[in-house]
């Protein structure tokens, strides 16, 4: 078998990106819908959520259209010169953007948990808002944080039909491994595919146990943390 | 110099409007749970913006609606002491006091980190995270950490609720000598009425976010102006009243008439009376003397509340009119005695009451 192992290289920069993108996004948001209190939050709680449930073929289309040629992105990209789709940034978005609602979801429930008046103890201190969410906000929801990035690390490593719509399918370039694994397949070479496939099973199973056993070992010390 | 507040809040049941002015002394506001004690003083603090109103600390503006000024939180310099302490489960005990000093060079931090962890008696937990913690040396951190910045005023929200009866009592106490040293303004919240008693010089009474009374704590427990005061400030005995003479009244509830040496204000529709002031007639009294059987007793370590029908039998358990209390020796002579007993209501202990 012939085995080219540049869709392990570009999957892994992908996820790593998308997921360093993601985590500030989805924090950021996450922060930002917790503390907003007026009548859209439903709204924009689905709207930031939709790209977990929508197909992502949809993404991709809509990603398509955003960073095409005549799309919004794509008119001022070309402007400066330069363009996203089917170049190797196309992956790392479409991997944020499938990413992004599984970090946001999860730091969000984290930071609402999180004891107000512990948060308006900080403020009458003096402290500035952004020392705060520093300081104490992100330690004290650093469980959900960190779970949440983790899934949104899997998920992006795992991401095809959105990627597929935008990056294409350009070996050595924006073919990670999910595609990999589908054109392998397609062309009848299963062994190929299977390596892969193997590849990925072992790695989202090993993480999701770790994050399983290290959730398990912070319920332990969170509670006796937060005692009231 | 002091506290100057008058606010005004819509919340979901109920309209706040508090309107207060604190000095030196301790002020202690006072007031059942949801009669807005708390709000207040998250108003204060910042924490939570009034609809409309003024707040003002030692001369400074800190809350002006006409004026549109909203000092935020940060700048205000209030102390706040949480309910449940609010501690910082992820930092240690000295890095939650040193928490609000972060533009100190290390050597200033290190000696007000100092000075606090030996004013309320911390030394050897330094290093220690807040879990690791009693409830009483939780509470002390809160405090050195709000006494840090050198607030301008100290707000207490209710800060022996979380503690045990024993704890409490000597927590009060050590409290006492810290806030002696303590030169700003200090608002005290609570529900019990013991805790304002001991802590409070003066003391303002909510009742459904209003300010029902407002003085001397004295006067507050002994001559209560409203019926609601008299309820917050723990008198357990009321009638309604209708006047007879310049100072008889009918007590209606009772079914007695009772001679009352203070002079009625206006609008007086009840009378009460603390359930301990009520005692065994002597033989040199001669007024306010009523025959009475006790319908039933609830015992408490020390005292006994005897529940008592003034003027027939009682026909059932529920059937009474007064709550009176006194000590078990006294009821260990009391009980055997035959009945009736008769008991006294003093002219001077009646309190006249206003309904609001």
């Amino acid at each position: 078998m012939d085995m080219d192992f540049s869709p392990l290289w570009i999957s892994v920069k992908t996820a790593l990106t998308a997921t360093l993108v993601t985590f500030f996004f989805g924090l950021a948001a996450a922060w930002l819908v917790a503390g907003y209190r007026g009548k859209l939050k439903g709204l924009i709680d689905g709207v930031l959520t939709l790209p977990m449930v929508l197909p992502p073929t949809v993404v991709g289309f809509f990603l398509l259209v955003f960073f095409g040629k005549n799309g919004p992105a794509g008119k001022l990209l070309h402007a400066l010169g330069t363009q996203v789709i089917f170049s190797w940034p196309a992956t790392v978005i479409a991997a944020s953007v499938v990413a992004f609602p599984l970090m946001y979801k999860t730091s969000r429930g984290a930071l609402e948990q999180i004891d107000e008046n512990i948060v308006n103890a900080a403020r009458t201190l003096g402290v500035s808002e952004w020392k705060i969410f520093w300081k104490v906000t992100v330690p004290l929801a650093w469980p959900g944080i960190a779970a949440g990035t983790v899934l949104a690390f899997a998920r992006a490593l795992g991401e095809f039909g959105a990627t597929l719509m935008i990056a294409g399918n350009i070996p050595g370039k924006t073919q990670t491994i999910p595609l990999a694994i589908f054109f392998a397949a397609e062309g009848g070479e299963m062994e190929k595919a299977l390596a892969w496939v193997v590849f990925i099973f072992a790695v989202s199973l090993v993480v999701m146990t770790l994050m399983n056993y290290w959730t398990e070992y912070q319920a332990k010390i969170i509670p006796r943390n937060r005692r009231r | 110099m002091g506290l100057f507040v008058d606010i005004k809040k819509r919340l979901p049941g109920f309209t706040l409007e508090a309107g207060f002015e604190s000095g030196a002394e301790v002020l202690g506001l006072l007031g059942a749970s949801g009669s807005g004690k708390s709000m207040t003083l998250r108003c204060i603090a910042g924490i939570v913006k009034p609809d409309k109103g003024r707040i003002v600390l030692n001369g400074r503006v800190l809350f002006d609606s006409d004026k549109g000024v909203n000092v935020p939180c940060r700048q205000r310099k209030i102390g706040f002491l949480f309910q449940n302490y609010a501690l910082f489960p992820n930092m240690t005990v000295e890095e939650n006091i040193a928490f609000g000093l972060q533009n100190l060079d290390r050597e200033q931090k290190n000696r007000i980190i100092r000075a606090n962890v030996q004013m309320m008696k911390l030394e050897g937990l330094e290093k220690r995270y807040p879990f690791q913690l009693s409830g009483g040396q939780q509470q002390r951190v809160a405090l050195a950490r709000a006494l840090a910045i050198e607030p301008e005023a100290l707000l207490l929200d209710e800060p022996f609720s979380a503690l045990d009866e024993h704890l409490r009592s000597h927590m009060q106490k050590q409290f006492m000598d810290t806030l002696d040293h303590y030169r700003g303004v200090t608002l005290f919240v609570t529900h019990n009425i013991e805790e304002a008693y001991g802590l409070c010089g003066k003391l303002v009474v909510l009742s459904g976010g209003k300010v029902g009374a407002e003085g001397l704590k004295e006067n507050m427990f002994l001559k209560p102006p409203s019926l609601e005061t008299a309820q917050l400030t723990g008198c357990k005995n009321f009638s309604a009243v209708r006047r007879l003479s310049a100072n008889e009244w009918e007590a209606l509830d009772w079914g007695i008439r009772l001679k009352v040496e203070e002079e009625p204000e206006e609008r007086v529709s009840h009378m009460g009376i603390h359930a301990h002031h009520i005692r065994l007639a002597r033989r040199e009294d001669t007024e306010n003397i009523f025959k009475c059987w006790p319908a039933f007793t609830s015992e408490s370590p020390f005292k006994m509340t005897v529940y008592i029908s003034v003027g027939r039998k009682p026909l059932s358990p529920e059937d009474y009119h007064l709550q009176w209390e006194i000590a078990k020796e006294r009821w260990h002579e009391l009980k055997d005695r035959p009945l009736p007993w008769d008991i006294c209501l003093e002219p001077g202990k009646l309190m006249l009451l206003k309904d609001k």
